[in-house]
């Protein structure tokens, strides 16, 4: 197979304006002959069908949630980047060289014009007193460039779209699915032609027709079960698209998140995120001695270390995700680590207090602090936080070129579900820019092409290829059901997620990630034998539904060790044990490894086949990242 | 970690026309560190265990941002503690042998589907009538080509933060909407891009609103008390205010 990214050729800031020009345009007048799917109602779903509604095509649009208001792009609270006049490349350097150096640039070019259109839309970001968008500096980007509403600006993006969504409702351009979980997708003659459905109401399998299916569908991080992702966030939609052909790139690619709340018990169900944004004020630091157990008020300050600042004076507190992780985890391999489980690091706002006062630290984090207190029963002002590393984001997914088209013709992904601009990092506040850029800006320009060049053949939902994936959908959840064995589906989710965690986590080595290569199979295996799923299927079953996407996540997770054993460098967040400097630094490897790792479903029982696509840097030449 | 032991009574209903009624458990020992989710998720390993079905219950973010969970515990929507989600309600708020009576939200324009579970679309259906500004993506001006007060910004933001969880609905004698409808309202109000609507959003919001079945503010307040977001009754003022300014100075 060859995987052609259709990267515009020509300078570096003239690829977009060029993409979107040799684009073959659908008539105005013969738009409302096409109809689209789109899956998955978070900012790029949201965005996308509200746009794709604007410009006249029929949208359906699927999701979990009751409401498209709800979606996980809800949870996110730091803010969104844009590139008003500030260079982009740490953003190039950010993703480890990993990433797509046009896709990148597109990413920075088309921030402003997210930016206007949220403001447009009425999303209250925080201003200047003189009126004017204020901003801040975010994860890893050393200047303020950060729009933000509070710490819930991920609630006032999505509210955003979802307010534009609602207005196409109101046209009946759009027609909503809640409480609609995909199940397949239907490819005819080569094409993405539809999908099916079950309503988790009335346990109803459907089918629907399309002349182009769009993805939308979030990250995988809950294949580790514990998550800072909502509980609903699977890989079931682009699981099963990748059976069905679509290629799926650079799965061990996964965000570890520094500022966490700590592990506190085997009955938790998700990690809570503290946004980073605290670390433009607290200092991290741990005890200077090993099982120190004293409270950490008492530990007085010529006995604390404040490893960042130390190991890192340019970046400080601010060093990117992975590598502000790596050390935390570091700390507390050493015996250093905080409260009762020793795995946590103390974040401290002692010194910002002192110097801005309390009132104007209350003022910036106050929603936090008081979420803070609320799960742990601590209050952040009388003493410090603790925080450990969480999965968070996903920065691989289905292979998409750069019309964000996968390389199965008329199937789009967009979001966080596909794997197009981050490579083996992400910016903080950048996943926020790029789920609206593909679905306000990207996509609308792009899906016309496809839609004004391809053969369509005339079909609806009797089709043959529509049948079979119902009847396959309903043969599945029936084997769910019947297996009424012992253990259930959070039983097993659980033993996996432990397991990546420990072997395709924060450190991989081959060692272990050929353990959980022979592990996972095996859970599979009584998972398919010993599972208990009480109910039915005709009516509202969450246990089912749950079942369903543990049963992608074991299959989906052989994929992520896989990958992540074949990458014998260390890049970004994958950090190989084997590939490391001298000061305990990740060590890319770019001669063997500055590529898209792609791969492609082999057929049950059989290894996945690989693909690469090489990453050429015209503008930033790869250089080793470097904090100090 | 010190745990503590409780009896459950929770509204049991197989389906919307289905009889209903509460059933009792003991819940068995429970960490005080546990959200109230948490509990009932150790509650239904338990039930799935024994071969039941568990309890339905709605969650997604479990970070009290979504609005999807939500229930009336001992007679208070989303549980005792104030302007806090049910999922960030945590277990020590509780004491040992505690009983805990946990309903649905229960309101005309909220359909229940299964025991704790409810169709909450009516609200999406109030937003179709005009909860946003009419601009297409694209045809936005530059973001700063209109200043907004800081101070402004703000106070649309406090109504902003409304999460659509229902619970003021669910608190309201008359199950009104106007806590959230005013919420929207304000938002957009406050603001010179919602400027140029206010009137016909206004006018009609409070139309959809009758016409799907949510009541009239008989000023009680209880809605503001049960608001998880401590959305404020000012909202209401600013609504009714905006609906007079709409029927006697527009067009609309
Ligand atoms: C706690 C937290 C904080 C964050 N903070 C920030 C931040 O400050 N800045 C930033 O830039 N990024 C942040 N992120 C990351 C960012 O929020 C996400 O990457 C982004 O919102 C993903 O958006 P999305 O539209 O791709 O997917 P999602 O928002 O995950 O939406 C997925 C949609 O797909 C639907 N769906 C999924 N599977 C199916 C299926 N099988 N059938 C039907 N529908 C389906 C769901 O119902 C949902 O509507 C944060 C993430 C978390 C978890
Ligand atoms: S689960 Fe999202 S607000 Fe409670």
């Amino acid at each position: 197979m060859h995987l052609n990214p259709q990267i515009p050729s020509g300078p570096l800031n003239e690829k977009w304006e060029r993409c979107r020009f040799e684009a073959k345009l659908v008539n105005p007048a013969n738009k409302r002959k096409f109809d689209i799917i789109v899956v998955g109602a978070g900012l790029a779903g949201a965005s996308a069908s509200a746009t794709l509604g604007e410009l006249g095509y029929n949208v359906k649009t699927f999701y979990i949630q009751d409401s498209p208001r709800r979606g996980h792009s809800i949870a996110a609270q730091g803010g969104i980047n844009a590139a008003k006049n500030y260079p982009n490349d740490d953003t190039i350097k950010g993703g480890d060289f990993r990433a797509r150096e046009a896709n990148v640039y597109r990413l920075a070019q088309i921030s402003n014009s997210i930016i206007d259109q949220c403001v447009a839309q009425g999303v209250p970001f925080a201003r200047e007193y003189g009126g004017l968008l204020a901003n801040r500096s975010f994860g890893g980007a050393q200047v303020s460039r950060t729009f933000y509403a509070r710490g819930q600006t991920g609630q006032q993006l999505l509210l955003g779209a979802y307010g534009a969504l609602m207005r196409q409702v109101k046209t009946g351009k759009v027609i909503l699915y809640p409480r609609t979980e995909m199940l397949d997708l239907v490819v005819i003659n080569g094409q993405a032609r539809g999908i099916v459905t079950r309503n988790l109401i009335t346990g109803a399998i459907e089918s629907h027709a399309a002349h182009a299916v769009v993805l939308a569908t979030g990250g995988y991080g809950n294949v580790y079960y514990l998550s800072t992702n909502a509980m609903a966030s699977n890989v079931t939609a682009t699981w099963r698209a990748y059976k069905k052909g679509a290629c799926f790139a650079n799965p061990c690619f996964v965000q570890i998140h520094p500022t966490c709340i700590p592990v506190h018990g085997t009955y938790q169900s998700k990690l809570t995120l503290m946004s980073e944004s605290l670390r433009n004020d607290g200092r991290v630091w741990v005890p200077k001695k090993a099982g120190d157990q004293r409270p950490p008020v008492e530990i007085p300050e010529d006995e604390r270390d404040y490893y960042l600042e130390k190991k890192y004076p340019s970046f400080g507190n601010l060093v990117p995700r992975d590598v502000a992780s790596r050390n935390a985890k570091e700390q507390c391999d050493l015996g250093k680590g905080a409260g009762e489980t020793g795995l946590a690091v103390y974040l401290d706002f002692a010194d910002a207090i002192t110097r801005d006062g309390e009132d104007v630290i209350q003022k910036k984090y106050g929603n936090l602090f008081h979420m803070y207190e609320k799960i742990t029963g601590q209050d952040p002002v009388k003493e410090p936080m603790m925080i450990y590393p969480a999965v968070h984001y996903t920065m691989g997914g289905l292979w998409v070129d750069y019309h964000l088209m996968s390389n199965i013709p008329g199937l789009y992904v967009l979001g966080e579900a596909n794997f197009s601009d981050h490579g083996a990092n992400r910016l903080g506040a950048s996943a926020l820019m790029q789920g609206l850029a593909d679905g306000y800006f990207v996509l609308p320009a792009t899906i016309c092409d496809h839609l004004a060049t391809a053969d369509f053949q005339d079909l609806d939902i009797g089709h043959a290829a529509f049948r079979e994936a119902e009847t396959a959908a309903t043969d599945r959840i029936n084997k769910l059901l019947s297996i009424n064995g012992k253990r259930t589906p959070d039983d097993f989710h659980r033993e996996l997620g432990l397991l990546m965690w420990d072997y395709c986590g924060m450190a991989r080595n081959e060692a272990g990630l050929t353990k959980a290569l022979t592990r996972i199979p095996e859970i599979r295996e009584e998972f398919w034998h010993n599972l208990r799923v009480p109910g039915g299927d005709g009516d509202l079953n969450q246990t089912l539904e749950r079942a369903g996407r543990i049963a992608d996540f074991l299959e989906f997770a052989e994929l992520m060790v896989i990958d992540a054993l074949d990458r014998k460098e260390s890049c970004g967040c994958h950090f190989r044990e084997e590939s490391q400097t001298e000061e305990n630094e990740a060590q890319r490897d770019d001669e063997n490894y500055t590529h898209v790792s792609v791969w492609q479903y082999g057929g049950e029982g059989k290894k996945p086949i690989f693909h690469r696509e090489s990453l050429v840097f015209e503008n930033v030449q790869p250089s080793q990242r470097s904090y100090k | 970690m010190k745990t503590i032991n409780l009896t459950l009574k929770i509204w049991r209903q197989a389906g919307p026309d289905a009889q209903g009624s509460f059933q009792t458990f003991e819940s068995g020992p429970i960490s005080i560190a546990m959200s109230f989710l948490e509990m009932l998720d150790v509650l239904n390993e338990r039930l799935i265990n024994s071969g039941d079905e568990p309890v339905a219950f709605d969650h997604d973010c479990r970070e009290g941002i979504c609005g999807m969970c939500g229930s009336v515990v001992n007679g208070e929507p989303h549980g005792p503690e104030k302007q806090t989600t049910l999922c960030q309600l945590h277990m020590r708020y509780f004491k040992d042998g505690d009983t805990i009576v946990i309903e649905p939200f229960r309101a005309k324009a909220f359909k229940l589907l299964k025991d704790l579970v409810i169709d909450r679309s009516a609200f999406d259906t109030l937003i179709t009538e005009g909860g946003y500004v009419s601009v297409n993506t694209g045809a936005a001006p530059d973001a700063n080509s209109i200043p907004v007060p800081a101070p402004k910004a703000e106070q649309a933001l406090d109504a902003a933060e409304c999460i659509g969880c229902g619970a003021c609905v669910a608190a309201c004698p008359n199950a009104s909407a106007m806590l959230f409808v005013g919420a929207k309202i304000s938002h957009l109000a406050l603001l010179p891009q919602g400027n140029l609507e206010r009137a016909k959003r206004a006018l009609g919001m409070v139309k959809k609103m009758d016409e799907l079945g949510f009541g009239n503010c008989g000023n009680e307040r209880l809605c503001e008390e049960a608001c998880p977001k401590g959305i404020s009754i000012r909202n209401i003022a600013r609504l009714n205010r905006e609906y007079m300014r709409a029927t006697f100075c527009s067009d609309e």
